[in-house]
């Protein structure tokens, strides 16, 4: 086990590796000039832009700008926000607890409430109510997260005063970014639990299983459940980023603290540290998510344990 | 029995089925692909309910019980314990995900119930010993994946035996194993029927497996039953071509070899295609003029039924009563017993 976590983490670190580059390099080839935006209250004097540029080192080449940042990434400094001059590293250990805790209740949810969908969809199959379950799957694949924590916040917030709207303190103000942020994630989740639970129906073991005199219920939710939702696992991991990139827009519609908060307030000021440093949170915590779902696919399916320990 | 499709042309799948089964024996069910043996077998355990598609009809009876009367709760309790089956491949025929362990310890529970931990544990590794698995403390603990596709036939049977049922039933359960296996399999089935004097239907595609451990051969053809007798008969003097055919095939060990297997021309049709009258009249090289105009009513002899308008006499008795069969009409009564 020890040897497969090595493994994993080892093999995540190319990876990061290319998401520093790739999100170093756009922000340097899209347009815009971090330095205009700072200037832009005052006159901009010549030697005022050189000075900045040099202070924050890019008028140095692009090669030398991205070693010496990745060099300081390594020591766990992400460099200094241009526009406040605080150190991004506690910028962003300050904003990440409450997206981190947005992502995975809606990862929670989208698992919890796909799962038990797919799982009475194919149940009763071809039935009204597995017409109605995959009706909503694929409204909510469609629906942008952004609209439906408007619709969220105009029924629920204001037409019904159930749930506060706004704010990021305690657990009732997470109720509704969190289902804005799953829906899709459920529609996802639920179509392929259903999809999976058919197939393992299909099984030679399920006719042995009716065979053996054991009843639906028990073949379905002991037998059929376990070997269907196992792949689910897997794309519940992959959902994670997708989560994470969802809660940054959330946030927003939610007038919530968060991650999402700080990168909107980057992308329109170029902060280029800001940004870098972001991503490059986000990007490392999918890897370890995804880490996390290889170790438990290994626990729950003693298939690909025992194939991983052979080798 | 009659099985039919209900989708599509209104042609059964299996039609006019109608045998019993004598306790302590072991019927074979012969036939190719597609001839229907495997349906019916999964019609008595009323495993064809859950097959949307397929309709059955007809009668099965079961130690004096009419299981087509009874709704499904009722068969699946059935199920099991009364009757168990085994299937053709057995490496797919377990949970992956659970230990062959706890997959026994449900068909223990549906005999016995809960079982307290030491003796269940007796229990499962007299099971395991009893199909021939020495090892059993490790077996019980592995998963279906780290064992071999014997193993797991093994395994199927120990949960098959697990439930003390009084039919066993088992669709080509040698099909997918190797030769070697396949033999140890068999010997198995036959060891086991004779200590516990139950009732085995076999189903089988391999005459050479009928030959070595059937009492009572059922031959079926295109969904019907073509021939239906003791295993001396069959063997000794089949008198349905089609059986003869299937006998031809069969490479001799001994003697001259042939130069080129004999095999029946042409290929059994799908329920669609199935011919009128005889469904292997087209085939067959004793046909008359009404073989392809009227279905062949099962000729019933004691022990022997054929359903053939032309049938290969016996050549070493004389058969003055041949060209006046005893007809008797479709039997509506299933006899699973």
């Amino acid at each position: 086990m020890g040897y497969l976590i090595a493994r994993r983490i080892l093999a995540g670190i190319p990876t990061l590796l290319g998401v520093t580059l790739v999100v170093f390099l756009i922000l340097r080839l899209v347009p815009g000039d971090p330095v205009a935006g700072l200037l832009s209250g005052g006159p901009a004097t010549p030697e005022l832009v050189a000075g900045l540029r040099a202070q924050f080192g890019l008028d140095q080449p692009l090669p030398v700008q991205y070693l010496s940042f990745l060099g300081d990434a390594l020591q766990g400094d992400l460099g200094t926000s241009y526009a406040t001059g605080q150190s991004v590293t506690s910028m962003i250990s300050g904003q990440l607890l409450p997206t981190v805790q947005l992502a995975f209740a809606a990862a929670l949810l989208s698992t919890v409430a796909g799962i038990g969908l797919g799982v009475l969809a194919a149940a009763v199959r071809n039935s009204f109510t597995d017409g109605l379950i995959r009706v909503f799957s694929v409204l909510g694949t469609a629906m942008p997260t952004f609209w439906i924590g408007l619709m969220l916040i105009l029924v629920v917030s204001f037409q019904f005063r159930m749930l506060p709207a706004t704010g990021s303190d305690g657990f009732q103000r997470l109720i509704l970014p969190a289902v804005a942020l799953a829906v899709p994630a459920i529609g996802v989740m639920t179509r392929l639990v259903r999809a999976n639970v058919l197939e393992v129906l299909g099984e030679n073991f399920v006719t042995a299983l009716h065979a053996k005199g054991l009843s639906y219920r028990t073949i379905l939710l002991r037998h059929v459940l376990r070997n269907a939702v196992l792949p689910a696992v897997t794309v519940a991991g992959l959902q994670i980023g997708g989560l994470l990139a969802g809660a940054v827009v959330v946030e927003t519609v939610f007038a919530r603290q968060g991650l999402g908060n700080l990168i909107l307030q980057a992308i329109t000021r170029n902060d280029y540290p800001v940004l870098q440093g972001v991503v490059i949170v986000i990007g490392a915590l999918v890897v370890l998510v995804n880490i996390v779902v290889d170790l438990v696919y290994g626990a729950v399916d003693p298939r690909i344990r025992s194939s991983l320990a052979g080798r | 029995m009659r099985a039919q499709r209900r989708k599509g042309p209104a042609s059964a799948v299996v039609d006019g089925v109608s045998f019993s089964l004598n306790r302590g024996e072991t019927t074979c069910v012969v036939g190719e692909s597609g001839s229907g043996k495997s349906v019916t077998a999964r019609a008595i355990m009323g495993l064809t309910r859950l097959e949307p598609a397929l309709s059955v009809s007809g009668e099965i009876w079961f130690d004096g019980k009419p299981l087509h009367q009874m709704d499904n709760p009722s068969v699946a309790r059935l199920r099991g314990r009364d009757i168990a089956m085994v299937f053709q491949e057995p490496m797919s025929s377990l949970d992956p995900l659970f230990t062959v362990g706890s997959q026994l310890t449900e068909s223990l529970r549906r005999r016995h119930g809960k079982l307290p931990n030491q003796n269940l544990r007796t229990r499962l590794l007299a099971l395991l010993s009893d199909v021939g698995i020495p090892d059993g403390e490790r077996v019980l603990r592995s998963r279906p994946h780290e064992l071999s596709g014997g193993m797991c036939q093994r395994v199927m049977i120990a949960a098959a035996l697990a439930g003390e049922p009084d039919l066993l039933i088992a669709d080509e359960p040698t099909t997918a194993l190797d030769v070697t296996v396949q033999a140890g399999i068999l010997a198995l089935l036959e060891r086991i029927r004779t200590e516990r004097g139950m009732a085995v239907l076999l189903v089988t595609h391999d005459m050479g497996v009928a030959a070595e451990v059937a009492d009572q051969v059922l031959v079926m053809y295109s969904g019907r039953i073509v021939e239906n007798a003791s295993a001396d008969e069959v063997f000794e003097s089949p008198r349905h071509p089609y059986t003869a055919g299937l006998l031809s095939c069969v490479p001799a060990l001994e003697g001259e070899k042939p130069s080129v297997l004999p095999t029946i021309p042409g290929s059994m049709p799908s329920p669609e295609q199935r011919p009128p009258g005889c469904a292997f009249h087209p085939r067959c090289a004793r046909s008359a003029d009404r073989c392809s105009t009227e279905t062949p009513l099962q000729t019933q002899k004691p022990g022997l039924e054929y359903a053939c308008w032309n049938p290969i006499e016996p050549t070493f008795l004389p058969m003055p009563t041949a060209d006046v069969p005893t007809h008797t009409a479709q039997a509506p009564k299933e006899d699973a017993r």
